[in-house]
């Protein structure tokens, strides 16, 4: 009973939500929409459960002195902090001039800006060794990696008129532009093989989708057969 | 004299008359005549909702030209009754000649009008049309040709996974990047460091979520079995649970539950950068050998992926977010391609049953392929009945 009743229920409301899909009727539509809005208060409580792991993973690498503890110190303090803040401030937390308004726009999205910001640095150092030309496909990468990056930026433009106006290509048609070229690369070969993965990955959901109504791929329930 | 006061106020009572009904402004001497009305009001119930809303389109007014500028806008007035009292529904810019009021009620009757607006007043439409109510449909009608597909579909995997079960095993082609994971683990184990899994940053509503914590069972088996440690910092509270029980599952199957570590799934936070500072800091401080991404992921796929690289750890990533597997194919040792993360839970397990399901997903793809191909020909040749079919809602 332990699997059966949650499996039951899995396939009864995987199968509901299906006929959602096709029933606009407010037979069907009403509940679908309750089920989904259900799903916040699920949510609301995994978070109690959520916080007290956090906690309890972080008290016992500050007890156990593990590397960095006294970073789990501060994350602790925070977590805290932040939570009786916003207990206190209540539903107006997000409000101007609340102090949980102030640790959002004031610590929370500057730490986050700057996670993010990483990002053009890392991009820099990925794009180095993707462009190191050892096969013929990591070629191909490399020449059509140029042409969309000249081809999206003026110095493009630039180089294609002094290219095709100038004297050594005139009345080249403007299809050999790197703007053109850059813009056939992304409508045509990248879209393809982009529209294909998308095709594939829907299908996988939709048998993922199957197997976890019709109880196939039960894993996700527990431990025990 | 009686005669002379009743001519006066004629046109004051005529214009109070007319304010009673619907509101009309006489303009100022000097300032444009009122503009000509629109016309032609039509309301229908919108088809294939759930009784949601009515459509209403109408012609404009003569005077709503370009030049004119006798039309500032339309009012779309609403009532019970044709006698009113009106309220406007919506202001609408000149030139508008439709408008779907979606704040009617189920089966109610509502009787529509549209004044023109303009800066010599405003003028009620002609005439009222109603009554029009919204009802709601039993069935999608634009949906026929993904109700048609997706009947085919399961079809073809229920058909798959009983020949599977009745003992024809269908061929699956190796998939190198799941048969990395296993060679990931077996690295960390030789090197005694551990395993990071991170099944993405997307909440259990989305199905790559589902697909990379099915996969972290058989991940977790292999660690267990290993007696490799495991850590899974995961960012929505739903996960989380499903997390721990996948990873508790692994550690019994392999016949260890006593080696199961309750901290090894980790809380971290919804905070898409949070969670990166969180698990950026995991690979730095805690070393782990191998790093597997089975998942959702977004910008921070580069940002875990680069600082995994950097650490020189064996790396294995899935994702069917097309913009990021292109970040994973850089910065990881082996990438999971789009439907190969779902066809993983399946291969690793080798339940028949779940390996017959992607021969039923091949054969839909070659229907796919087909219907491509004689889509392209059907279009060029002018004839768009299959894609119209193929047009949703």
């Amino acid at each position: 009973m332990k699997r059966e009743v949650p499996l039951f229920l899995t396939a009864v409301i995987g199968v509901f939500m299906i006929l959602s899909f096709f029933v606009p009727h407010q037979w069907v539509s009403v509940p679908a929409d309750f089920l989904q809005a259900s799903a916040v208060i699920l949510v609301a409580f995994g978070y109690v459960l959520g916080g007290a792991n956090a906690l309890r993973v972080n008290f016992d690498a500050i007890y156990k002195r593990s590397p960095g503890w006294p970073y789990k110190i501060v994350l602790v303090v925070s977590l805290i902090t932040t939570v009786v803040v916003g207990a206190i401030e209540g539903r107006t937390f997000l409000n101007e001039h609340m102090r949980s308004k102030w640790i959002y726009d004031w610590i929370y999205s500057p730490m986050s800006s700057t996670m993010f910001s990483l990002l053009a640095f890392f991009i820099a150092s990925a794009a180095f060794r993707a462009f190191r030309i050892r096969t013929v496909e990591a070629g191909l990468l490399a020449v059509a990696a140029l042409i969309v990056m000249l081809g999206r930026v003026p110095l493009g433009d630039l180089l294609s008129d002094w290219l095709f106006q100038a004297k050594w290509l005139p009345g080249a048609p403007h299809t050999l532009h790197l703007s053109s070229l850059q813009e056939w690369i992304m409508d045509v070969p990248q879209n393809t093989a982009k529209r294909a993965i998308l095709i594939g990955a829907a299908l996988g959901v939709m048998a993922t989708g199957l197997r976890v109504i019709l109880g196939i791929e039960r894993a996700y329930l527990s431990g025990e057969d | 004299m009686l005669a002379l006061a009743l001519l006066l106020a004629a046109p004051a009572l005529a214009h109070a008359a007319a304010a009673d009904s619907a509101t009309v402004t006489t303009p100022a001497p000097g300032t444009p005549p009122a503009p000509r009305p629109a016309s032609g009001l039509v309301g229908a119930d919108v088809p294939n909702d759930a009784g949601k809303a009515i459509r209403l389109d109408w012609r404009a007014s003569p005077d709503d030209t370009a030049g004119a500028r006798l039309v500032t806008g339309y009012h779309l007035a609403r009532a019970t009754s044709p006698g009113g009292p009106w309220t406007v529904v919506d202001s609408l810019a000149a030139g508008t000649v439709g408008k779907t009021d979606e704040t009617v009620d189920r089966g109610k009757d509502y009787f529509y009008r549209v004044d023109a607006v303009g800066p010599g007043g405003l003028t009620p439409a002609g005439s009222v049309t109603g009554p029009v109510h919204a009802a709601s449909q039993w069935f999608n009608t634009t949906r026929w040709s993904v109700f048609t597909a997706m009947a085919l579909f399961f079809g073809f995997v229920l058909y798959y996974m009983s020949s599977a079960r009745a003992g024809k095993k269908p061929f699956v082609r190796r998939i190198p990047g799941i048969d990395a994971i296993e060679e990931a683990i077996g690295r960390a184990t030789e090197m005694g460091r551990s395993v990071l899994y991170v099944p993405g940053i997307q909440d259990i509503s989305d199905i790559q979520t589902v697909a990379g914590l099915v996969i972290l069972e058989s991940v977790a088996k292999l660690t267990a079995k290993y007696e490799t440690p495991i850590t899974v910092p995961v960012t929505y509270p739903i996960p989380f649970t499903i997390a721990e029980e996948m990873v508790k599952a692994g550690h019994l199957h392999a016949g260890r539950p006593e080696s199961y570590d309750p901290n090894s799934v980790r809380f971290v936070s919804p905070g898409q950068f949070a969670y990166v500072a969180t698990v950026t800091g995991i690979m730095l401080r805690d070393r782990p050998a191998a790093h597997i991404f089975m998942g959702s992921f977004f910008a921070e796929s580069l940002l875990l992926a680069e600082t995994g690289f950097a650490t020189g750890a064996i790396q294995v990533a899935g994702t069917a977010n097309v913009h990021q597997l292109p970040f994973f194919v850089v910065a990881c040792d082996y990438t999971l391609i789009g439907e190969e993360l779902y066809a993983a839970s399946a291969y690793l397990s080798g339940e028949p049953r779940l390996v017959g399901g992607l021969k039923g997903a091949d054969l839909m793809k070659l229907i796919i392929i087909t219907a491509v191909i004689v889509g392209c020909v059907l279009e060029t040749l002018h004839l768009h009945g299959l894609t119209l079919w193929m047009t949703t809602q």
